[in-house]
C-alpha cells in the first residue's frame, strides 16, 4: 500500500478495531501465549493512530526517512502491532499465523529489522520513550519533517529510564514527540495503584514540563481530537494518557486481571470470538 | 619502572586523550557521527568534539540508560552515534539498554567505555571497568576493540565508525606507551604479532602489551625468545593466531587488565583447547575488586606487571619442558 494512510471515519475506525481484536484473539490463541489483554486496551490508540489520519507512513517503503515514527514501547503488545502492521500493509496477514514459532520473524516481543515497520527492540520495558527522542533529534539533524509516538503502558512508567526521557523529552524541546500512555491500571500481578501508586500522573508529567492530555482510550472522537491537538503543540512534548480498560472487548478478559501473560484457550477463545463477532 | 620502559617503548600521553583527538578526526571526516556523553566528557575526551561539532554532541546528562537508547534512534535515523562514558556506568547501568537497542537491533552504534581496568588508579573499584569483556561478550552482534598504544587507539576509533553495526571500545585513563608505528595497518579480528619468538606465546591486549613486551625482554635477558600478540579486537577473535603460536611455540600465556572470569585468556582457551591444546598460564584479576591507589601499585598488588608474566610464562615453560620428556 503506497501514499497516505487511509483517513477512516469513525464507523470504519470502529470496524476496523473489531478486526484487530479477532487478529490478536486467534494469533495469540494459536500461538498459546501472549498478551492479548494488554493488547486489547491499546487496539483504540493505534487504530486512531495509523487509520484515523494521525500517522504519515508508507507500507511498500518501511524506512521511507519522512516517515512518522510509531515506537511500542510496551512490548508485550506485539499482537497488536503486528496486527495493525498487517492491516495497514506493511506485509501479508498469513504472517500473523507465524507469531512465535520456530524460523518466524514473528518475535514474541518486537525485534527491530526483523519485520517491517517495527522500529525498535522493546520488549523490556521503559526503553521507547529514549529511542523516540534519538529519532526527534535525527529528525533535527537531518532538517525532516516527521512526528514521533510512542506507546506507553502504565506499569511501565514505574522504570525509572521513563522519567529520564520524560526529563530529556522537555530539555531538549522536542515537540514533535507525542507519548500515549495506555492507562489500563492493571500491571502483572494487580491493580497498579495497589502495587505501585502511580498517581498523581498528570501532576508528574506535567511538572517534568510535558503537555498533557486526557482522553479516553476506546473513544475515538475523543482520541483524535486530543492526537490532533497534541500536534500543534509548540516547544514542548506532549503526551495523552488514555483512560482504557484492560482486555477491553471480551466481557470475561476485562473482569480479571490474571488474563495479563495468557493466552485464550478452547471454550474461552471460543466465547471470545463469539463476542467480538469474528466469524 | 614504568611500562613499556624495559622493552625500549616510547612514552605518549593518556589513552583518552588520543581517543579523544581521533573521535575529533572521524566526526571532521564524517558529519554522520554524533557524540553522545553521559556528562563525562571532559574525563572522556569526548567534549573535544563539542567545542568543533556542538550541533552534534548531546550531553543526555547522567542518565546512562536514556544515553544508550538515544543513541538507538540515532542510529536507526542514519547516524553514527558515539555513546562514550565510563565502561562501569554505561555497561552496567544500561546493560539490558546496550543489549535491546543495540546488541539486538544490530544498531550501527559504538560504545566507548573509558576507564577500563585498573589504572584509573585512585578513584577506586567502583570506577573502574574490570568486567567490560565479560559483559560485552555476553552480547553476540558486538565487536569488542582493545587498543594499546595511541596508533592503535586511533585505528580503532576509525575503525569503529567504519564498521557497520555495534562496536564496544575499551578506552582508558592510563598512558600507554608506543608500540607502533605511525602507518601501521589493522584490520578487526586480525591480531598483530609485536615480537617474534618461538619458545612461548604471549597474548596480551591494552596495557598488557607493552607490559608483555617488557616481560619478554626480561625473559631475553635468559635466553627465551618469547612471542608477543596483541589481541586487539577480542570479537571476533583470531584463531588462526592463536592455532599458529599454540603450534608453532607449544605454551601461551596471556595477559589482561580484566578479570580472568569470562576475560580474554577465557577465551582463548577455549580456542586453544579445541584446535591445539598446549600448556596455559592466565594473567589477570582473580576473583577480586581492588582498590583506590596510585596506578602502579595497584599493578603490582594485583599482579598485572612484567614481573607476574615472567613468573607464568617460566611456570608455563617448565610444563612444556615436562611433556617434551
Amino acid at each position: 500500500m503506497a501514499g497516505n494512510p487511509n483517513i477512516a471515519d469513525t464507523k470504519t475506525l470502529k470496524e476496523i478495531a473489531r478486526a484487530l481484536r479477532c487478529d490478536i484473539l486467534d494469533m495469540t490463541t494459536r500461538a498459546g501465549s501472549g498478551h492479548p489483554s494488554s493488547s486489547f486496551s491499546s487496539v483504540e490508540i493505534c487504530t486512531a493512530l495509523f487509520f484515523g489520519g494521525i500517522l504519515n507512513y508508507r507500507s511498500d517503503k518501511p524506512d521511507w526517512p519522512e516517515r512518522d515514527r510509531f515506537i511500542m514501547s510496551k512490548g508485550h503488545a506485539a499482537p497488536l502491532l503486528y496486527a495493525v502492521l498487517a492491516r495497514a500493509g506493511f506485509f501479508d496477514k498469513s504472517e500473523l499465523n507465524r507469531l512465535r514459532q520456530i524460523d518466524s520473524p514473528v518475535q514474541g516481543h518486537p525485534i527491530q529489522g526483523m519485520m517491517p515497520g517495527v522500529e525498535a527492540t522493546t520488549g523490556s520495558l521503559g526503553q521507547g520513550l529514549s529511542t523516540g527522542i534519538g529519532h526527534v533529534l535525527g529528525a533535527r539533524l537531518n532538517r525532516l519533517d516527521y512526528r514521533v509516538y510512542v506507546l506507553l503502558g502504565d506499569g511501565e512508567c514505574e522504570e525509572g529510564q521513563v522519567w529520564e526521557a520524560a526529563m530529556a523529552a522537555s530539555h531538549f524541546k522536542t515537540d514533535i514527540l507525542t507519548a500515549v500512555l495506555d492507562y489500563n491500571k492493571y500491571q502483572e500481578t494487580g491493580p497498579i495503584a495497589r502495587e505501585m501508586a502511580l498517581e498523581p500522573l498528570v501532576k508528574k508529567w506535567e511538572s517534568f514540563g510535558w503537555e498533557v492530555f486526557e482522553a479516553n482510550g476506546h473513544d475515538f472522537k475523543d482520541l483524535l481530537k486530543k492526537l490532533n491537538a497534541a500536534k500543534s503543540e509548540k516547544q514542548k512534548p506532549s503526551i495523552i494518557i488514555a483512560h482504557t480498560v484492560k482486555g477491553k472487548g471480551v466481557s470475561f478478559v476485562e473482569a480479571d486481571y490474571t488474563f495479563h501473560g495468557r493466552a485464550l484457550k478452547g471454550e474461552q477463545a471460543k466465547q471470545a470470538r463469539k463476542e467480538l463477532l469474528c466469524g | 619502572m614504568r611500562v613499556g620502559e624495559k622493552a625500549g617503548l616510547k612514552e605518549s600521553r593518556p589513552l583518552r586523550d588520543i581517543f579523544g583527538e581521533a573521535l575529533l578526526e572521524v566526526a571532521q571526516q564524517n558529519e554522520k557521527v554524533v557524540v553522545l556523553d553521559g556528562d563525562l566528557g571532559n574525563s572522556t575526551k569526548a567534549e573535544l568534539v563539542r567545542n568543533k561539532f556542538p550541533e552534534r554532541f548531546f550531553n543526555i546528562g547522567i542518565a546512562e540508560s536514556n544515553l544508550t537508547c538515544i543513541g538507538s534512534g540515532l542510529a536507526a535515523c542514519g547516524f553514527i552515534p558515539f555513546i562514550v562514558s565510563f565502561s562501569s556506568f554505561l555497561l552496567c547501568n544500561a546493560y539490558d539498554q546496550i543489549r535491546l537497542a543495540i546488541a539486538m537491533s544490530n544498531a550501527n552504534a559504538k560504545v566507548v567505555g573509558s576507564h577500563g581496568g585498573i589504572t584509573l588508579g585512585k578513584d577506586g573499584p567502583t570506577q573502574m571497568g574490570i568486567e567490560d569483556f565479560a559483559l560485552v561478550g555476553g552480547m553476540p552482534t558486538f565487536v569488542l576493540l582493545v587498543p594499546s598504544d595511541p596508533v592503535s587507539m586511533r585505528w580503532a576509533v576509525h575503525a569503529a565508525a567504519d564498521h557497520v553495526g555495534p562496536v564496544f571500545l575499551r578506552s582508558s585513563r592510563v598512558a600507554m606507551p608506543f608500540i607502533y608505528q605511525k602507518d601501521t595497518s589493522f584490520e578487526i579480528g586480525k591480531a598483530r604479532t609485536v615480537r617474534e619468538g618461538e619458545d612461548l606465546t604471549i597474548i596480551g591486549c591494552g596495557l598488557m602489551v607493552s607490559t608483555a613486551l617488557d616481560a619478554a625482554a626480561h625473559l631475553a635477558d635468559r635466553g627465551i625468545e618469547a612471542r608477543v600478540i596483541d589481541m586487539h579486537t577480542l570479537r571476533p577473535m583470531d584463531s588462526e593466531a592463536i592455532v599458529r603460536a599454540a603450534k608453532e611455540t607449544g605454551a601461551i600465556v596471556t595477559a589482561e587488565e580484566h578479570l580472568l572470569t569470562g576475560g580474554m585468556g577465557s577465551n582463548i582457551a577455549r580456542i586453544a583447547s579445541r584446535e591445539y591444546a598446549v600448556p596455559m598460564r592466565f594473567v589477570g584479576l582473580a576473583d577480586t575488586y581492588t582498590e583506590s591507589a596510585d596506578p602502579d601499585d595497584l599493578l603490582v598488588k594485583y599482579h598485572l606487571t612484567a614481573h607476574d608474566i615472567v613468573q607464568a610464562s617460566l611456570q608455563v615453560l617448565e610444563v612444556k619442558a615436562g611433556r617434551a620428556k
